[in-house]
């Protein structure tokens, strides 16, 4: 028994995340669509990408001001799902307490279109849905502090 | 109030203007301006130097980037398989500046390392890149000569899994070529992949 719990840990049988789901592109998908109260703030990135690291505090910053303003953070991670410890370890060190998912979906064309159309693929990349999903703003950008505050500002939540 | 709004208003106007320079990027069907760039062996390179090709695979890459270094093997595969014909035009538009691990001295040591058998170019001015419209790396551009007129005919990636070769079950590049030989419409003219995206210049 014991065996095969660690041969089902090693083989991802069992997900041992800890605080980092590891998802398919349905359930974001689901959660992009999901009518609800909130604003929903939707953030691509990866540990190796160094704008996306540089922009995560703020995120971080939005969650922590907003979340008990009906602004939902979700910091959704394109790292290699083979490499959640070092997903988690960065979290850690950045203080991170937004929710964090792995979308482990390397088949990129079939997905990122229905994210935004827009979207070229670079990343960092977030998208915005209005309370009740009235409306949807895509950027493929860096943002600053005070942009992704004015932002979320404006949308008044 | 007033100066949060003007920002507000500032950044949207932004946000607009990037959108508007992003639209006036290459699309499937445009016909490219040839450009000049110096390759690693510090000579000045354009596409007209290919006479005999019949095209092109231009490939916006750069060496510090996971995705660029994860297609590396597959780029040079596409040349060896298809580079008399369509010839790889590698292409690194990052700025050095704020990614060291991109300048030309480095880009010249990558290729050293990995026997690169195609051109490896330096965007320095980063000109190309805008023109093109590319937004990330890896990002392919597969060009036909039509008469004197090179015209865009794939653009983006290059199969469907960047973490493994062997588990791709798309070849995007490869059926693009396959079709043009052929005398056949690409069944799949654009794809979508998550890059890098170009470190532009302050």
């Amino acid at each position: 028994m014991k065996t095969f719990v660690w041969w089902a840990l090693l083989t991802g049988l069992i997900s041992l995340q800890g605080d980092i789901e590891v998802i398919k592109w349905p359930t974001l998908e689901e959660y992009i669509n999901k009518k609800q109260g909130k604003v929903k703030v939707i953030n691509f990135w990866a540990t190796w990408c160094k704008p996306c690291m540089e922009e995560l505090p703020y995120f971080e910053q939005i969650h922590r001001d907003y979340k008990d303003k009906n602004v939902e953070v979700l910091l959704v991670s394109l790292d290699q799902a083979s490499m959640t410890d070092k997903v988690k370890a960065s979290l850690r060190k950045n203080n991170i307490t937004a929710k964090v998912v792995l979308l482990d979906e390397v088949d990129f064309n079939k997905w990122i279109n229905a994210v935004d159309t827009t979207w070229s693929g670079s990343i960092p990349a977030t998208l915005v849905i209005s309370k009740n999903n009235t409306t949807k703003a895509f950027y493929e950008k860096q943002f600053t502090q005070q942009q992704l505050e004015e932002l979320i500002h404006s949308l008044k939540p | 109030m007033i100066m949060k709004k003007t920002i507000a208003l500032l950044s949207l106007t932004f946000l607009v203007v990037s959108a508007v320079v992003l639209s006036s990027a290459y699309k499937v069907g445009d016909t490219i301006t040839d450009f000049k760039l110096k390759n690693i062996d510090d000579k000045l390179v354009s596409l007209s130097d290919f006479k005999d090709s019949k095209g092109y695979i231009i490939v916006f890459t750069c060496n510090h980037c996971p995705y660029a270094k994860a297609y590396e093997e597959r780029i040079i595969d596409l040349q060896k398989k298809y580079g008399k014909n369509y010839p790889v035009i590698a292409i690194n538009p990052n700025d050095a500046v704020k990614y060291p691990d991109d300048s030309f001295e480095n880009m010249k040591k990558r290729a050293k390392e990995k026997n690169f058998p195609f051109v490896y170019l330096h965007d320095e001015s980063q000109s190309v890149a805008q023109l093109f419209g590319a937004t990330k790396t890896p990002h392919v551009y597969l060009v036909q000569k039509e008469g004197v007129k090179n015209v865009i005919k794939y653009i983006g990636a290059i199969d469907n899994n960047y973490q493994d070769a062997k588990a791709a079950t798309e070849f995007y590049v490869a059926d693009a070529i396959a079709a043009l030989e052929a005398g056949k419409d690409i069944s799949l003219k654009e794809t979508k992949a998550i890059g890098c995206s170009i470190k532009w210049k302050e």
